[in-house]
C-alpha cells in the first residue's frame, strides 16, 4: 500500500517535471540566448552576459521595424477577417443556404493543402500584379488563409445563440438591423474575440507566405528572425522571439478577462 | 387592446400540416387558451400570430386591420417565450426597457414604466441583476414584465408555466389571470395542461393534428366534450369500449340508448372518476342518475379521498374517486349523473 503511494507520488512529480521541462525548457534557452554575449560549448550558461543585443534591437531600426510591421499587418488582417467572416458566419448560422456544406469546405481550402507550393504559386501570380514585396500582398494572403478560423469559429458562436433571443427583440419592435447590433453581436463577442486572437497570433507567426511574398523588400518579424538565426545571430533571434511573446501574453490576459465562464454560461439563456 | 381574428390558417411543413384550416377569434380583453398535445399545432398558431411563421393560406386581423403580411416588429403583439428568452448580456432593467427605448419614450417615462411593470409583477429591486442571477420564477416574471410594459395590442403566452415547479405554478396561475383582467389584455395562452387551461381561460380551443376540434367556454368543454379526443384530453378517466346492441350500449346494469350508431358497431362510454357517487350495494339511484354495481378490486389513499378500481364485469374495470371508505371485495353501487356520461 505504502510503496504504491510513494511510487505514484514519484510518478506525479516526474510527470510535472517533464511538462515543466517541455514548456519552460526552451523558454529558458531563449532567455539565456537573448542575454548572451559569449557562449561556447560546453558551457551550460553563457560565459559573458549583457544587454547588448537588446539595445541593438531597439536602436538599430530594422529589427524594431520588422516587429512593428508584423503588428501592423496582423491588426489589419484581424479587422478584415472579422468584417468578412462575421456576415458570412451569420448567414451560415441563420439561413439555410444552398450548398452550405460546400461553401464551408471552400473556406477550409487554403489550409487543406501543404502551404509551401500554394504560397510559391501565389507569389508567382502576385508578382505579375506587383503585389509582391509590399505589405498588402501579405495582408491579402493572411486574410484569405485566416478566414478558415474566423468563419468556422464565428459560425459556431452564432449558432450557439438561441434564435428566440433575436425573435424576442423583433417581437418588441426592433428591426433586423437593430436586433443584430443590440442582441446578436454583443452576445457573439466572446466568439469574435476568440477568433480575433487566433487570427492575430497566426498572422504574427506566419512565415512561409510572408517570406515568399514579402522578401526581400519587406521583412516581417518571423522572416527577420529566420534571417538572423540563419546568420548564426542567435541573440537577435532570441530577443525578437521574446518580444513576439508579448502580444500572446496580452491576449491571454484578455481571454481571462472577457471569456469568463459566467459570461459564456449566460449564452445558454 | 384589440380583437384578434384568424381565418382559415394553413401551414404545411413538407407533407405535415401544422395548421389545417384553423380559425379563431379572441374578443377584446379576453383570454383564449389553446390546448393540445405536443405537435398539435398550437405553438405554430401562436407564432403565426406573432409573425414568425409564414402562412401558406389564411388571414389574420387585428380589429379590422389585416396584419397577415405585416412583419413581426411592426405588429405590436408581445410574445412571452417558453424559455423566457431574456437577454443574458443585459440587466433586468435593460431587458424590460428595451421595447420602450425602441418606441423612443423619454428617459423619465421609461424609468416610470419599468418601475410600474416590475412592481406589478412583484419583482422590484432586481433592476441591476443579470438574468442568470435570478431564479426561474423571477425570470418568468421579468419576461412577462418585458412583454406587457410596451402596452401591446395582444399578448401571446407560450406555455408560460411549464418551466416552473408545481407549487409556484399554482400561485402564478392566479397572478396571470388577475394581471390579464386588470390590464384587460387580449391574450392567447398556449398550454398542454388541461387543468391550467380550464382554470384560467375565458374560452378554450382544443387542437389536435393542426385542427381545432372544439372551441367553447371551459364549462362547455368540460361538460359537453364534442369528441372522444376532447373528452379524453380534458381529463376523463374512464374510457370503455363496447359494442352497440339492442339500440344502445350497456355497462353492467346501465343501459344508454344510442341513436347515431347501429347494432354491432363499436362505441365508447366515457365518464370521469370524480363524478361517480359510490354507495353501498342496493342503494337506489336518484332519478337523474344511472346506477350499476361492481366489486372493489383496488384502493389507493389520496388524502382527501380514495381512488378505487372497481370491476363491473369480468373484463371491465372502472376508476372512481370517493371520500367514503370501502374495503377490498366490497360490493358497491356506482351512480353517475345521466348528463355526465358520454357515448362516442
Amino acid at each position: 500500500m505504502k510503496k504504491h503511494r510513494v511510487a505514484l507520488w514519484l510518478l506525479k512529480v516526474a510527470a510535472v517535471c517533464f511538462i515543466l521541462f517541455v514548456i519552460i525548457g526552451p523558454l529558458i534557452g531563449v532567455v539565456l540566448w537573448s542575454f548572451a554575449i559569449k557562449w561556447y560549448w560546453p558551457h551550460i550558461i553563457p560565459q559573458v552576459m549583457g544587454v547588448r543585443y537588446w539595445m541593438d534591437v531597439f536602436h538599430r531600426g530594422r529589427v524594431l521595424d520588422s516587429i512593428l510591421l508584423s503588428l501592423e499587418i496582423a491588426s489589419i488582417v484581424v479587422v478584415l477577417s472579422l468584417v468578412i467572416a462575421a456576415p458570412a458566419a451569420y448567414g451560415f448560422s441563420r439561413y439555410k443556404l444552398p450548398l452550405e456544406k460546400f461553401l464551408l469546405v471552400i473556406f477550409l481550402m487554403p489550409q487543406a493543402f501543404p502551404q509551401l507550393p500554394i504560397f510559391i504559386n501565389i507569389a508567382a501570380v502576385f508578382a505579375r500584379h506587383s503585389l509582391t514585396g509590399n505589405m498588402w500582398g501579405i495582408i491579402f494572403v493572411h486574410t484569405m488563409a485566416s478566414l478558415v478560423f474566423s468563419v468556422w469559429i464565428i459560425t459556431a458562436t452564432f449558432r450557439s445563440i438561441p434564435e428566440e433571443l433575436e425573435q424576442a427583440a423583433l417581437n418588441l419592435g426592433a428591426s433586423r438591423f437593430k436586433t443584430f447590433f443590440t442582441i446578436t453581436l454583443p452576445l457573439a463577442i466572446p466568439g469574435l474575440i476568440a477568433s480575433a486572437i487566433f487570427v492575430f497570433l497566426w498572422s504574427m507567426g506566419e512565415f512561409t507566405g510572408a517570406f515568399f511574398i514579402g522578401a526581400p523588400y519587406i521583412q516581417t518579424a518571423p522572416v527577420m528572425m529566420y534571417t538572423a538565426a540563419m546568420g548564426y545571430n542567435m541573440q537577435t533571434a532570441s530577443v525578437v522571439a521574446l518580444i513576439l511573446m508579448i502580444p500572446s501574453i496580452a491576449f491571454m490576459i484578455i481571454i481571462e478577462k472577457y471569456l469568463k465562464a459566467e459570461y459564456i454560461g449566460g449564452l445558454g439563456g | 387592446m384589440a380583437t384578434v381574428t384568424a381565418e382559415g390558417l394553413k401551414k404545411f411543413y413538407g407533407s405535415v400540416s401544422a395548421l389545417n384550416d384553423v380559425s379563431i377569434k379572441i374578443d377584446e380583453g379576453k383570454l383564449l387558451t389553446v390546448i393540445g398535445p405536443s405537435g398539435s399545432g398550437k405553438t405554430t398558431l401562436l407564432r403565426a400570430i406573432a409573425g414568425f411563421v409564414k402562412l401558406d393560406e389564411g388571414r389574420i386581423y387585428l380589429d379590422d386591420e389585416d396584419i397577415t403580411d405585416v412583419s413581426p416588429e411592426k405588429r405590436n403583439i408581445s410574445m412571452f417565450f417558453q424559455n423566457y428568452a431574456l437577454w443574458p448580456h443585459m440587466t433586468v432593467y435593460d431587458n424590460v426597457a428595451y421595447g420602450l427605448k425602441l418606441r423612443k419614450y423619454p428617459k423619465k417615462e421609461i424609468d416610470e414604466r419599468v418601475r410600474w411593470a416590475l412592481s406589478l409583477l412583484d419583482v422590484e429591486g432586481l433592476e441591476d441583476r443579470k438574468p442568470n442571477q435570478l431564479s426561474g420564477g423571477q425570470q418568468q416574471r421579468i419576461a412577462l414584465a418585458r412583454a406587457i410594459v410596451v402596452e401591446p395590442r395582444v399578448l401571446l403566452l407560450d406555455e408560460p408555466l411549464s418551466n416552473l415547479d408545481a407549487k409556484i405554478r399554482l400561485r402564478i396561475r392566479f397572478e396571470i389571470k388577475a394581471l390579464q383582467q386588470k390590464l384587460k389584455l387580449t391574450t392567447l395562452y398556449v398550454t398542454h395542461d388541461q387543468e391550467e387551461a380550464l382554470s384560467i381561460a375565458d374560452e378554450i380551443a382544443v387542437m389536435h393534428e393542426g385542427r381545432i376540434l372544439q372551441m367553447g367556454t371551459p364549462q362547455e368543454i368540460y361538460t359537453r366534450p364534442s369528441s372522444l379526443f376532447v373528452a379524453d384530453f380534458v381529463g376523463i378517466n374512464n374510457v370503455i369500449g363496447v359494442a352497440v346492441s339492442n339500440g344502445g350500449v350497456r355497462l353492467g346494469e346501465m343501459f344508454i340508448p344510442v341513436e347515431k350508431k347501429s347494432d354491432g358497431q363499436e362505441a365508447v362510454i366515457v365518464f370521469r372518476a370524480d363524478e361517480v357517487r359510490l354507495a353501498k350495494e342496493g342503494t337506489d339511484a336518484e332519478p337523474d342518475e344511472y346506477a350499476f354495481g361492481g366489486v372493489i378490486t383496488g384502493k389507493l389513499y389520496m388524502g382527501s379521498r380514495y381512488r378505487y378500481e372497481i370491476a363491473v364485469s369480468d373484463k371491465t374495470k372502472v376508476i372512481a374517486n370517493s371520500p367514503r371508505e370501502f374495503a377490498l371485495n366490497d360490493r358497491v353501487t356506482l351512480c353517475v349523473k345521466r348528463d355526465r356520461v358520454f357515448v362516442y
